[in-house]
């Protein structure tokens, strides 16, 4: 993991440093980190000399720009109607129970942070969830034990996170 | 001119310019179209669309602020659809506003409640959503209250704050139903980058954004039989205060404020004004002495240009953008603060009063003061300078509460010690006033000869652009000020926090060879001030500025120097500019703040 400041001012060399250069860097910083700390808002401020409120402002509308601190993997369970009518619910309680967090919440080793999200466009293969960037479809709760646990067993292997 | 286009507005013919809104258009014909996202100062959003019209021939309506007329357009603003629709919004609007408006600030002064009394909204049709939301008041600052259950997402504040102040303490955050005006991280706005120049406030449209009120504090000082309450009134406020009384902008009432601040119970009414002058003194004084060391001696450390330092928004402003300039501002405290230091010690002393019992309340343009008269280097005189600033719009209240008939009070006249001003100190209620009023000063220190301008009118510095320049050559000067003969005086003048911004990057840039600089955090300088009636906008502030000028003229004094209590403080008490009792009394230190 880079210094965020040596992230920032890289990212800023690969996107520019205009006002509307801003989104590609919060996406850059929020691959490493996960999510957008106070203090990364104030040098990606300082770094495009834009005033730090504009960069709060626009990291709050997106969904997938979080900006509180997130863990390992993120989970974010489709919450439409599609997905809500095929046993959205069954899903979170089969989460929350495993991981013992709700909705917002992140475990206390770091490892999962449980969302909700919009529409992903899975709504013929619901329910349907994200983990980083992996999606998972067809869900159940006995499929969430098995994916959940193969995430777990990642960090017992002192396993890489990539996604 | 632009190309001229036929319109018809609710069958009427109506030609204007080709670039001008349906809005504007309507206004130049008489018709009113209600507006609440809308203001003059600022750029268009059409957010709110209560002021949707019907265009022939479209099914959707139109938001008549953001919509260019185009030739042969047939605009109907008061059609069944219109109507039901303008309604419509406005209910939608109310659903999601905390409506008590018996316990706001604002009620009586708020353009939703006006709307909502217009369209008679007497059911609620929609879910009343604010009970869903968790919605806070953040009371921290000194200065400014911000209440999110008043707020319409207008967004007028978060325009104000960037384009008129380049401050952008306040913005956009979240989407949907969680939209919501804020600040970084949601912080409480004393803990933010902001100047408390109170911008916001003129022009937020309900009780969003109000000034933090001191009137019950100042009625029960009033009351207390043991206290001696002084008040102090700024320059700006004599223009302003007549809007507030139902007179129509522009009107002096300098006398009937004075009255009426008697009739309050003040024991003692003496002006800003008589400070502003002894700025002017001081300020001058330290100018001509940076020169000097810049010119005589080659000091490489002496900061020119250097700029004023009366604006308490700018000096927030200052403090957060360029911290690293702090050395440029004038030491000079603002005339609020350096009368609240001479009040609990020259002026106690010369009434034989004790300075523990003096309250010193001054009435200000402006909510930034409230946070100055807060800071914790205001305390020179041993006590807190300055207790209580309340606004004009405030003093007007009280006014009202106390049953006083305005119109028809006699003109009275300040108190004596700390109530006599000049010309030169009633401008600085105007934007490039401060600069005028010293020019006047300094340049007839340094030659002996009055300023040449015709009737002491320095017009190269009044006006309503942003950024004015000027510059007087000095000739024949006096023998001590030799070394300034054949230099230019170069100065500025930037009102307007955004103006002020491209100033110092100008100096930051090295591109500015300015000898002196006028700053002013409000456009239109104090008249337009955030703490002045709402609500002020272009042409207002346009009416002030004439009365300002008007005030001037009309002075039997117009030169800071030739007011006799000024004279008189120096004789009895300061002794001399830049003394040590000035030094302690009236000059002060600046903190470096974050900029993010």
């Amino acid at each position: 993991m880079k210094p965020i400041i040596e992230l920032i001012k890289e990212l800023a060399d690969i996107h520019g440093r205009e006002r509307h250069n801003l989104l590609p860097i919060l996406q850059g910083v929020v691959e490493q980190e996960r999510y957008l700390s106070e203090y990364s808002m104030i040098e990606i401020a300082r770094e495009l000399d834009i005033p730090a409120t504009e960069v709060y402002g626009t990291a709050t509308f997106y969904s997938f720009l979080d900006y509180k601190k997130m863990g390992r993997y993120i989970i974010r369970v489709c919450k439409t109607i599609t997905c809500s009518m095929k046993g959205e619910k069954q899903i979170l309680l089969a989460i929350e129970d495993m991981l013992k967090i709700k909705i917002g919440e992140t475990t206390p080793d770091g490892l999962f942070s449980l969302l909700q999200t919009n529409c992903l466009g899975l709504c013929h293969k619901a329910p349907a969830m994200l983990i980083n960037n992996d999606v998972y479809t067809d869900l159940t709760p006995e499929r969430i034990r098995e994916i959940l646990t193969s995430y777990i067993n990642r960090k017992e292997e002192g396993g890489s996170d990539v996604n | 001119m632009g190309k001229k286009l036929k319109i018809t507005i609710n069958g009427e013919a109506v030609e204007i310019v080709k670039g001008t809104s349906i809005l504007e258009a309507a206004r130049q014909a008489g018709i009113i179209i209600p507006t609440l996202c809308y203001h003059k100062d600022l750029c268009v959003s059409g957010n709110c669309r209560v002021c949707v019209v019907e265009l022939a021939g479209q099914k959707r309506l139109s938001p008549a602020c953001a919509t260019p007329c185009e030739e042969g357009m047939e605009v109907l603003t008061n059609s069944y659809k219109v109507r039901n629709s303008r309604k419509h919004i406005i209910e939608l609007l109310l659903s999601e506003h905390n409506a008590e408006c018996t316990s706001c600030y604002k009620n009586g002064n708020c353009e939703l409640q006006s709307l909502a009394s217009e369209y008679k909204i007497m059911n609620q049709d929609f879910i009343h959503l604010v009970p869903f939301h968790n919605y806070t008041i953040d009371m921290f600052s000194p200065s400014i209250i911000k209440d999110d259950s008043k707020c319409i997402r207008c967004q007028r504040c978060v325009r104000t704050c960037a384009e008129l102040q380049g401050v952008n303490a306040l913005t956009m955050a979240y989407k949907g139903e969680h939209a919501k005006i804020t600040t970084f991280f949601e912080k409480a706005m004393n803990d933010v980058v902001c100047t408390n120049c109170g911008q916001c406030i003129n022009h937020c449209p309900t009780g969003a954004l109000v000034e933090k009120n001191y009137i019950e504090e100042v009625w029960t000082a009033i009351a207390d039989k043991n206290k001696h309450v002084v008040i102090q009134t700024a320059p700006a406020v004599r223009v302003g205060l007549g809007e507030e009384m139902g007179l129509d902008p522009g009107t002096r009432v300098t006398g009937k404020m004075v009255a009426s601040l008697k009739r309050l119970g003040f024991d003692a009414v003496m002006d800003t004004d008589f400070t502003a002058d002894l700025t002017i003194m001081e300020e001058g004084t330290e100018l001509l002495t940076r020169l000097k060391q810049a010119l005589v001696d080659k000091d490489p450390n002496v900061k020119l240009p250097m700029a004023t330092s009366c604006s308490p928004g700018w000096i927030k402003f200052i403090e957060h953008m360029y911290p690293e300039y702090l050395g440029h501002l004038s030491t000079c405290k603002s005339p609020q603060q350096m009368f609240g230091a001479l009040v609990k010690t020259y002026y106690a002393k010369a009434r034989n009063l004790d300075p523990d019992k003096i309250v010193s309340v001054s009435v200000m343009p402006c909510t930034a003061k409230k946070f100055e008269a807060a800071r914790p280097e205001m305390h020179d005189s041993g006590y807190r300078d300055v207790d209580y600033v309340l606004t004009t719009r405030e003093l007007a209240i009280m006014i009202k509460q106390a049953g006083i008939d305005f119109m028809r009070l006699e003109d009275a006249h300040f108190d004596r010690l700390m109530g006599e001003s000049t010309g030169a100190a009633v401008i600085f209620g105007s934007t490039g006033g401060v600069m005028e009023a010293a020019l006047r000063t300094a340049y007839e220190l340094v030659t002996g000869r009055e300023v040449p301008f015709e009737n002491l009118n320095i017009t190269a510095v009044r006006g309503i652009e942003g950024i004015r320049e000027a510059s007087i050559k000095i000739e024949n000067p006096l023998k001590e000020w030799s070394f300034l003969e054949g230099v230019q005086l170069k100065c500025a003048v930037a009102h307007g926090l955004v103006n002020a911004k491209s100033v110092m990057d100008s100096i930051v840039s090295g591109a500015a060879d300015y000898h002196f600089i006028e700053f002013m955090a409000c456009p239109g300088g104090c008249l337009g001030g955030g703490g002045q009636p709402i609500p002020t906008n272009p042409e207002i502030r346009a009416k002030r500025a004439a009365a300002i000028y008007a005030e001037d003229s009309g002075m039997p004094l117009r030169k800071s120097h030739e007011n006799p209590e000024v004279a008189k403080i120096y004789k009895d008490f300061l002794f001399s500019p830049l003394g040590e009792k000035s030094h302690k009394l009236l000059h002060t230190k600046y903190t470096a703040r974050k900029r993010r």
